[in-house]
């Protein structure tokens, strides 16, 4: 396939039709529900997306498995835990650094993150089951390292084989004693997505070790950042700025962390939530057993940066942190705006596609529009309805037999435990000041009316949208970003960041001013050509100088 | 240090596996398939094993890798996945137009016991297989082996597409084993040369070697072709290139089809390359041109310059045990001393292999097969070594040791040029030499003291 000049300008519906025509009728069927035209903003009954179901066999999706979304995304990050992964070796070796979770454990400080722990299950595993190896891993782990905690993860024949992965992690917790052991039912086929695994991570979590910890925590303005996992180094520069506002954070769930962060997670009075779709769920539990409220918030963009540093200084409410706050934006501000002053005369009026995993979609189209430029389509591979639409439809989303195994936990205030940080009549007051909690608005209300919102985008539409729109850049992940670049099409791994980073807060914007002017001006997309291919006639003979 | 909680006492490890100097079947059966012409390789198992698959592929080749998937869910895994295949057949067909679909398995599908070849024989009963199309299938269980075992399992399958003949077409089957697109280049170069026609299966040059022009090919023009394949049982005879990787297919075809077969090394090396051209030559009846004996000559003429920054040097060497048999010779034949060699792969003629090709060594070499990263680790703490050879994951040991590395051998992912240049062949020797003594010589302006700091090395 290859690119021709740019159309006159496609009818967005006209796009969708194109998108489908090749498929069987009932691929078409199922596929049209899950590219929508935006018109969220206008119309008083915004169209309904298709998210969250099973995938179409043979489509060559983006996705990946619920053990990914587990081990991978949120147990991963974790620094002084050994994570054992229970399978053949595979999952375990696919998982071993290949995110970019940076991780600062100081002099001594226990780091796991470089290595690999695998029962590499062989066939005698399979046959007579899995149980008694796992249990000798955990203790040579035991043994090895004296770590603080041990988690198990299942891959996909262990569920199968019927091994107990729970069983025997009680088993050794109690045989230690100093040794938090347990488990993750995370095999492959669980839900549809990376995404069964994100609630799996966050219920066990929550379960074996939030509030472990009962010591309070020293410091002010107390908080937890949820769902920021330190890719590229984001998280330190959020820490950065939190610090320079006078913020604690207790606990980063999970880029940078320790087992002592999630440990103390409840003595925090207010969750910052990042990306809503791995992490909704702790923060739903922690404000039901203890109390803290959850605010969304979003480091991605300077101005966004600046609008969640605001909103928490607005939560506390103290003239002291509301000052610190502004001082902090007018002194990182002009190195920002003196940036795209520089940069934006270059990406200005430019377009971009996003399709990344379950929130970069939404927060990077904050930094596109500091830039001037336009996301013209955009979707997750594995978000859920909420996720594009608001949790305002939470009520209306039926689970459907794909996804009705994944647990869901029943929790109830703590009697001993549970502090309301706010009263009713305070929340009210912030809330009518335009603090939403407990409320994400979701990706739709921010993109443009006639955008093309996608879910689980597959490589045949990829291909398609960027012949038809061809747009100035492409965004998304190491399996699309070769073909997209063979187009001569500018290609960002938003989930990688193409080595680079940090992207979060002031001096990660002006990271990715910086990047994104490299790449749709790189001169290398005019080299496609010989030229002797732009002027394949001979119309003239050499001339010997 | 990266990896502190290393320690340097060995203790014994039964049942934990730590930092594995192997992953698991179905990447190599998905590597070995790309090496088809017009093929979309195909993962019957949940989804996240093709993303991980194409993911590693990719960081490696940075090239787009292309597969589909069966997408299980909990349901498929317990009642059978025959109809997400069924499904993904037709889809695929429709969507991406492939001449071929590999199929392989994973460990959930090998595990609830999906039968493949009955599964495919439904798809063309029931017409999703259009006229002129091929399936292909493989098992690949992930607890069996290593992804070398699946990169050859893949093999025997497109062995096993050969039809049922009496002529021979004088032509030779090569199976070069899990090597680069650029080594594969250099095998059809050498055997061009020497004038031997040849069927190279599979042959991944020209598809994830490709150039950037501004078109997308989702299938390249590089690979076998189906009809070579089915007339690789008409061959004169098949070199299989490395025991793991290549010996099953060919000797499937010697007993299916009478083709005889000779399992070589793979051509690293001096004396590997060697015995792969003096093969060449005997089943070609050719003598070998001087341009080859000249490229032999220039590789032993760096190593006789070179041989004081060689001789004596102590190597740790993990990686797959095709490659590290021949390498390890290599280093010999230069008077290095492989001293401590891991495979993750299992097989017990490795170990016997390693310790004949050191057997000359003034000490013995610790070897072990499905081995991992960690064992070698801890015995590079008691006894350092001046050189360690391996994958990209070997970074993390050469920065907490302080040992230069080269990497060699699968995956790559923070290098280029594995896809270009070749390390087979007597061209491909004198860049691992070249490469070697980069290394080295780096290691020694870096660490000299200023009187000792020279020009001329």
């Amino acid at each position: 396939m290859s690119i021709k000049p740019k159309m006159v300008q496609w009818d967005p519906t006209d796009i969708k039709k194109e998108l489908l025509k090749k498929y069987p009728p009932k691929v078409a069927r199922k596929r049209a529900k899950q590219i929508m035209i935006n018109e969220a903003t206008e119309c008083e009954a915004p169209p309904e997306i298709v998210a969250n179901v099973r995938t179409i066999p043979g489509i060559i999706t983006m996705r990946g498995c619920t053990y990914a979304g587990c081990k991978g995304v949120i147990m991963g990050p974790t620094r002084d835990i050994v994570n054992i992964t229970h399978g053949p070796i595979g999952c375990g070796f696919y998982s071993w650094l290949t995110r970019r979770n940076q991780t600062d454990p100081g002099v001594d400080g226990e780091n796991y993150i470089p290595y690999c722990f695998s029962t590499d299950m062989q066939d005698q595993d399979i046959i007579f089951g899995g149980e008694k190896k796992l249990e000798a891993a955990i203790q040579e782990a035991y043994d090895l390292f004296h770590p603080k905690a041990i988690c198990i993860f299942s891959t996909c024949p262990v569920g199968l084989i019927g091994d107990d992965v729970h069983a025997v992690s009680r088993k050794m917790k109690e045989k230690f004693g100093d040794c938090n052991v347990f488990g993750f039912s995370c095999e492959g086929y669980k839900g549809v997505s990376q995404s069964a695994g994100h609630h799996i991570a966050n219920n066990q979590v929550f379960t074996h070790l939030v509030g472990e910890n009962k010591e309070p925590k020293e410091g002010k303005y107390k908080i937890n950042l949820l769902g920021e996992y330190n890719i590229g180094g984001d998280g330190f520069e959020i820490d950065r700025i939190l610090k320079k506002c006078g913020i604690t954070n207790i606990a980063t769930f999970s880029g940078n962390s320790t087992y002592d962060q999630f440990a103390s997670a409840q003595h925090a009075d207010l969750s910052c939530v990042m990306c809503h779709r791995s992490i909704n769920y702790v923060a739903d539990m922690l404000e039901t057993k203890y109390g803290i409220p959850w605010i969304k918030v979003n480091f991605i963009g300077a101005k966004s940066t600046a609008k969640s540093l605001r909103k928490i200084a607005e939560y506390f409410n103290d003239p002291e942190l509301v000052k610190k706050v502004n001082d902090v934006i007018a002194e990182e501000m002009p190195e920002v705006e003196a940036a795209i002053e520089d940069i934006k005369e270059r990406t200005a009026g430019k377009t971009a596609m996003l399709f990344v995993g379950g929130s970069r979609a939404h927060h990077y189209n904050d930094l596109f529009a500091e830039l001037g430029m336009k996301t013209i389509s955009a979707g997750y591979e594995f978000g859920h309805r909420d996720d594009y639409e608001g949790r305002q439809v939470i009520p209306n989303i039926k689970v459907d037999a794909d996804s009705r195994n994944i647990e869901e936990l029943e929790i109830t205030p703590s009697p001993d435990e549970f502090k309301a940080r706010k009263t009713p009549a305070e929340l009210k007051a912030l809330e009518d000041a335009g603090l939403k909690f407990r409320h994400y608005d979701g990706l739709n209300p921010d993109l443009d009316k006639g955008s093309i919102i996608i879910d689980d985008l597959n490589q045949y539409e990829a291909e398609k949208l960027v012949e038809l729109l061809k747009p100035d850049l492409f965004c998304a992940g190491i399996k699309e970003k070769f073909s997209i670049q063979k187009l001569g099409i500018p290609m960002k791994q938003l989930h990688s960041y193409d080595s680079g980073g940090p992207y979060a807060g002031f001096k990660g914007a002006i990271n990715f001013y910086q990047e994104i002017d490299r790449l749709v001006n790189s001169k290398v997309w005019s080299y496609m050509k010989a030229p002797w291919q732009e002027n394949p006639e001979l119309t003239a003979t050499f001339v010997w100088e | 240090m990266l990896l502190k909680h290393t320690p340097t006492e060995v203790a014994e490890r039964k049942s934990l596996t730590i930092n594995p100097a192997k992953t698991c079947q179905p990447i190599g059966a998905m590597y070995a398939a790309l090496g088809i012409k017009g093929c979309l390789p195909h993962s019957h198992g949940s989804q996240g094993c093709c993303s991980y698959h194409r993911s590693t592929l990719t960081r490696h080749y940075k090239e787009p890798i292309s597969a589909a998937t069966s997408s299980f869910t909990e349901g498929a895994s317990v009642f059978g996945g025959q109809a997400n295949l069924l499904q993904a057949i037709n889809n695929i067909f429709t969507v991406y137009d492939p001449e071929v679909i590999a199929v392989h398995t994973t460990c959930l599908s090998e595990t609830i016991g999906d039968d493949l070849k009955q599964i495919a024989a439904k798809a063309v009963s029931e017409g999703k297989v259009p006229e002129g199309k091929t399936i292909i299938g493989a098992p690949t269980p992930s607890y069996v082996g290593s992804h070398v075992t699946g990169f050859s399992n893949m093999v025997k399958a497109m062995a096993q597409l050969a039809d049922e003949t009496d002529k021979k077409n004088g032509k030779v089957n090569i199976i070069p084993g899990w090597v680069e697109p650029s080594d594969m280049e250099e095998i059809k170069r050498l055997a061009s040369l020497i004038g031997v026609d040849i069927t190279l299966f599979p042959d991944t040059s020209g598809v994830l070697n490709t150039p950037l022009t501004g078109q997308y090919k989702m299938f390249p023009d590089g690979g076998v072709t189906v009809k070579e394949l089915k007339e690789s049982g008409q061959a004169t005879g098949t070199l299989a290139l490395g025991e793991w990787c290549s010996a099953e297919a060919a000797r499937w075809l010697d007993a299916k089809h009478k083709v005889p077969c000779s399992v070589l090394d793979m051509p690293f090396g001096l004396a590997a390359t060697d015995r792969f051209i003096d093969a060449l030559r005997t089943v070609a009846g050719a003598s070998i041109p001087d341009s080859i004996t000249t490229e032999r000559g220039q590789l032993v003429d760096l190593i006789s310059d070179m041989h004081q920054y060689f001789y004596g040097k102590r190597v740790a060497i993990f990686g797959d045990p095709d490659q590290v048999i021949s390498m390890c010779e290599f280093l010999r034949s230069i008077d290095m001393y492989p001293a401590y060699v891991v495979t993750g792969t299992p097989g017990k003629k490795f170990e016997k292999r390693i310790k004949e090709i050191t057997a000359d060594m003034p000490f013995e070499v610790k070897v072990k097969a499905k081995g991992d990263m960690f064992l070698l680790h801890q015995w590079m703490k008691n006894e350092p070594v001046d050189l360690i050879i391996g994958n990209t994951y070997g970074k993390y040991i050469a920065r907490d040791e302080d040992t230069p590395f080269l990497r060699w051998g699968f995956p790559i992912l923070d290098r280029q040029g594995h896809q270009y240049f070749p390390t087979v062949g007597y061209k491909g020797g004198l860049r691992l030499l070249e490469k070697i003594l980069d290394l080295l010589l780096a290691r020694k302006d870096r660490d000299a003291p200023e009187e000792t700091f020279e020009l001329v090395l």
